[in-house]
């Protein structure tokens, strides 16, 4: 490994994809948390007729085939689909085909980790410190973000890395709604079974590899790290 | 100010039907376990909602079924004052005290935050977590809370219940000086007759959901079909008149003196003293040769045998009473009889340091 050029180690079109999927799953996370926490907290503390049904439907893409959700996600988000032709003609937004189709597909196949993350921690939090709150004057939305918000920050951290690496490594979906576009929807995954396709790509593809196991090895080790600092400063002592 | 509270509520197997007023000052929900005292505290903070009821504070409605009227908890402006604390493990002490003055009123007529530390001795503790606190410093924290969110009345479900016998008698002064230097009316839950005797100005006993008494602790603690034989109680008005050096302090009584082991308290304090009915021994000549250091004089103004070998004899002494329960069999022998003068003997070491607290009783009774 003496004399690597590290800074052209990995070829163009491979830092293509890695900084495509960082993208990708970056956005799928940050915008699909605070439905994820929404979504955790009313399945925790709400009773209501139906709540099987939805718990079901936020569980579903962990049990269907992920080929059976990206094509579900093509009929619905597709330039066709009954969703994506409102998101067109209103707010000239295309899913199909590009890199924010690829969020949606990593958004939705990570959600149901991320909501069951975040459902155990709101669990986890005494309804009666939250009763405590609102009998110190506190409202509804004041006791959420000053009592539960808080108490659940190292569930919604580990959520939210859960969803991070389960995006990053997103597969089926999205080759599925997307296809595998260099550039426009080509993630690590995607170019990894590209470049393994072609004759001389098993290079290519284990560099990749490579980059997937640091990546994921990383997220995990820093949402340990940042869950037990937030968990001793939200835990007492 | 005064709080009125008509509540009905059924469980699926319990019904909690009660009415009551409660005057300025420590009211005491007394009773046991099961019979409702903590529901009724909990309607009051509007974490429960009653099928039928009315909680007037003065003329301020937190609650009337009849017209729909229902305040959320975080509108009732109460300081509830929980069994197990409940302090915000995230917070620091200092940001656990101050939670409920943030969304008090600006305008609201508070304690100050170095008052409140001061009375309760937590200055050390606030820039420590709950976590590291003790369950009796937990416990003084908590009524800190409570006390600075201004609220207009405080509630208190069993405070003392988690804590041990030491941190009890640690904590206990403080509730005492709640009543008696904050203006605020504190409902105050508990199953501790010891602690209705030094607590509260009205007590009002619950047994089965319903109200099976209320008065002054005196008149509460003495009704044997409240609070049943063996919680009788007399409570008794003294004034510590000396300490002596062989450890006993002398007092005064409308009946005579007292003598008990020492207690803190400085010359001239008027001071509550509980004797359970059980403890007081009667003798209708003065008794000589006895190793019982307290007799007190009275007349007897009540007899009432139980349906077992029991039987209750209240001795007016003055204006207060004194309960002895003894035997069907020594009202007989003894010849007993209302109107009749009786002698009644209290050992000094049957009165435990717990049935003694300070202030007076009369003082803002009903």
């Amino acid at each position: 490994m003496m004399g690597t050029d590290w800074a052209n180690w990995l070829g163009p079109a491979e830092w293509q994809a890695v900084r495509l999927s960082i993208r990708v799953s970056f956005w799928a996370t940050l915008v699909s948390l605070p439905l994820g926490i929404f979504v955790a907290y009313v399945l925790a503390r709400w009773e209501f007729w139906g709540k099987q049904v939805l718990n079901g439907l936020v569980h579903l893409p962990l049990i269907l085939p992920p080929v059976v959700t990206g094509y579900l996600l093509l009929i619905t988000f597709g330039r066709r689909g009954s969703v994506g032709q409102v998101l067109e003609a209103l707010f000239g937004i295309v899913l199909s085909f590009r890199w924010t189709g690829a969020a949606v597909a990593a958004a939705v196949m990570a959600f149901p980790l991320m909501v069951r993350a975040i459902r155990l921690a709101i669990e986890a939090v005494d309804p009666k410190l939250e009763a405590a709150a609102s009998t110190l004057g506190a409202s509804k939305p004041w006791v959420f973000c000053t009592v539960t918000l808080p108490l659940i920050l190292p569930g919604i951290i580990a959520g939210a890395i859960l969803a991070f690496a389960k995006a990053m490594g997103e597969f089926g979906a999205t080759i599925t709604f997307v296809s595998n576009i260099p550039g426009q929807t080509q993630t690590i995954p995607s170019a990894i079974y590209a470049f393994l396709q072609v004759p001389g790509g098993e290079q290519a593809a284990s560099r990749l590899v490579i980059v997937a196991i640091v990546i994921a090895m990383s997220a995990l080790l820093i949402s340990e790290f940042v869950a037990r600092r937030v968990a001793r400063l939200v835990g007492g002592s | 100010m005064s709080l009125q509270i008509e509540l009905q509520h059924s469980f699926k197997d319990f019904k909690l039907d009660v009415a009551f007023t409660a005057a300025k000052g420590v009211t005491v929900l007394f009773g046991p376990s099961g019979s409702g005292k903590t529901t009724l505290v909990n309607a009051v903070a509007g974490l429960l909602r009653p099928d039928k009821g009315r909680i007037v504070a003065d003329d301020w409605v937190l609650l009337d079924t009849q017209s729909r009227q229902n305040l959320a908890p975080h509108k009732r402006r109460l300081g509830y004052i929980f069994q197990e604390g409940r302090l915000f493990p995230h917070l620091t002490v200092r940001q656990n005290l101050l939670y409920g003055r943030w969304f008090a009123p600006r305008d609201a007529q508070g304690e100050s935050l170095d008052h409140v530390v001061d009375m309760l001795g937590i200055g050390p503790l606030l820039t420590r977590r709950p976590g590291a606190l003790s369950g009796g410093e937990k416990q003084r924290v908590a009524i800190g809370r409570a006390l600075l969110s201004a609220p207009k009345l405080i509630l208190a479900d069993e405070p003392l219940a988690a804590l041990d016998e030491a941190r009890k008698a640690e904590i206990l002064p403080y509730f005492e000086r709640l009543r008696d230097e904050v203006s605020v009316p504190i409902l105050y839950v508990s199953h501790s007759s010891a602690e209705v005797a030094r607590l509260a100005t009205t007590v009002v006993a619950l047994k089965g959901g319903r109200v099976a008494a209320c008065g002054t602790p005196a008149q509460v603690l003495g009704d044997v079909a409240a609070v049943g034989v063996r919680g009788a109680a007399s409570v008794l008005e003294a004034r510590v008149v000396a300490h002596h050096a062989d450890g006993l302090t002398e007092l005064s009584t409308v009946a005579g003196a007292l003598w008990l082991p020492r207690i803190p308290d400085i010359s001239g304090a008027t001071i509550r003293v509980r004797i359970a009915a059980q403890e007081v021994i009667l003798s209708r000549d003065a008794p000589q040769g006895l190793s019982a250091l307290n007799v007190l004089h009275g007349t007897i103004a009540d007899i009432r045998l139980g349906d077992g070998p029991g039987a209750m004899v209240t001795l007016a002494l003055g204006q207060e009473r004194l309960s002895a329960r003894i035997t069907r069999r020594s009202v007989q022998v003894m010849g007993l009889a209302i109107g009749q003068p009786c002698h009644a003997i209290i050992k000094s070491v049957a009165v435990a340091p717990e049935d003694i607290g300070t202030g007076r009783m009369r003082a803002g009774a009903l």
